[in-house]
């Protein structure tokens, strides 16, 4: 069965405390290299056949319901075999 | 007549008790409504009530904001009906676009439970007319996702037109941009609020007062506004 992965992201302008707690942990660890963490969420919807009209869907959906766009912006839809 | 107001239950739901307490200490009847009915049975208001509808699975009130009854609750809200959302319940009406904004994570990323000071800034709601504007009250705050945020152009729209309904004093808890604790919509029926009036409402019960130990009961007057409301409403 195909799988299309949507990736949504807290809107960049925006705090993401989840993010931020994990970068401040890196830094105390004094591991280098890494400015900055930001936590986003993917979601694996298993479909019936990813043609065009599941793809427009699974957009409607990604936009409608698994993300909020006050809050969010999906930067991510990909059909995985 | 004894004004009905409902309290959905929804998965998760914790805080319907309390609320459904506070509406017959208010001196109106409680109803109970369940989440997956297309029936508000007649009520004149409703409570969406707080807890953790569906573990905050997706983000907090949104699997609950999809429900079949929300549907009605949208209906009645665009209708005029007084609703009011505490925590869980104003994520809800926030997710169900009844309300402007979102509600993420508490800045400090942690749980946090205090009494809570809080400025009434529009006492022209459904839910707010029993108070002064500027007056300052103390419920109970208890919540993990109760940073509110919205988009530059919605802060200014809501400040320019009073829908901050109420702001923290003193503490702001999660990191809530301008210190908003709750809002309105422009119609003054919907408000919701992160803070639990529903927790003051009986000496004995309520945060501590310079009077005496628990008994603030700040909360009551939010279901007097409501009840007030509707009377005014129906003369």
């Amino acid at each position: 069965m195909p799988t299309i992965v949507v990736d949504v992201m807290p809107k960049a302008e925006l705090l993401d405390p989840q993010g931020k707690a994990v970068a401040g942990a890196l830094s105390r660890l004094e591991i280098g290299g890494i400015t900055g963490v930001r936590i986003g969420k993917r979601f694996e919807l298993t479909v019936d056949a990813a043609d065009e009209a599941t793809l427009e869907t699974v957009k409607k959906v990604a936009d409608e319901i698994l993300s909020n766009s006050v809050i969010e912006d999906v930067v991510g839809i990909e059909v995985v075999e | 007549m004894t004004a009905r107001i409902g309290v959905i239950t929804f998965p998760g739901s914790l805080d319907d008790g309390d609320a459904q307490r506070a509406i017959r200490l208010a001196g109106a009847e409680p109803v109970a409504l369940w989440h997956g009915s297309h029936d508000l049975e007649g009520v004149d208001a409703l409570v969406l009530p707080g807890g953790f509808s569906y573990g905050d699975y997706l983000r907090a009130g949104a699997i609950a904001a999809l429900s079949p009854i929300m549907a009605e609750v949208t209906d009645a809200a665009g209708k005029g009906m007084p609703i009011l959302g505490i925590c869980n319940g104003f994520q809800m009406l926030v997710e169900a676009h009844l309300l402007p904004g979102g509600l993420i994570r508490n800045a400090h990323q942690q749980f946090i439970r205090r009494d809570q000071r809080l400025r009434v800034e529009n006492a022209s709601t459904a839910w707010t007319n029993g108070f002064e504007a500027g007056q300052e009250i103390t419920i109970p705050l208890k919540n993990g996702d109760g940073g509110y945020i919205c988009s530059a152009e919605t802060l200014e729209r809501i400040e320019g037109e009073g829908l901050v309904a109420f702001r923290y004093v003193g503490v702001n808890p999660n990191g809530s941009i301008d210190d908003i604790a709750g809002l309105t919509n422009e119609r003054g029926n919907v408000v919701g609020l992160m803070p639990h009036p529903e927790h003051a409402v009986e000496p004995g019960f309520g945060p501590d007062t310079r009077a005496a130990m628990r008994s603030g009961v700040d909360g009551l007057t939010f279901f007097t506004s409501a009840i007030a409301s509707l009377a005014n409403a129906a003369a």
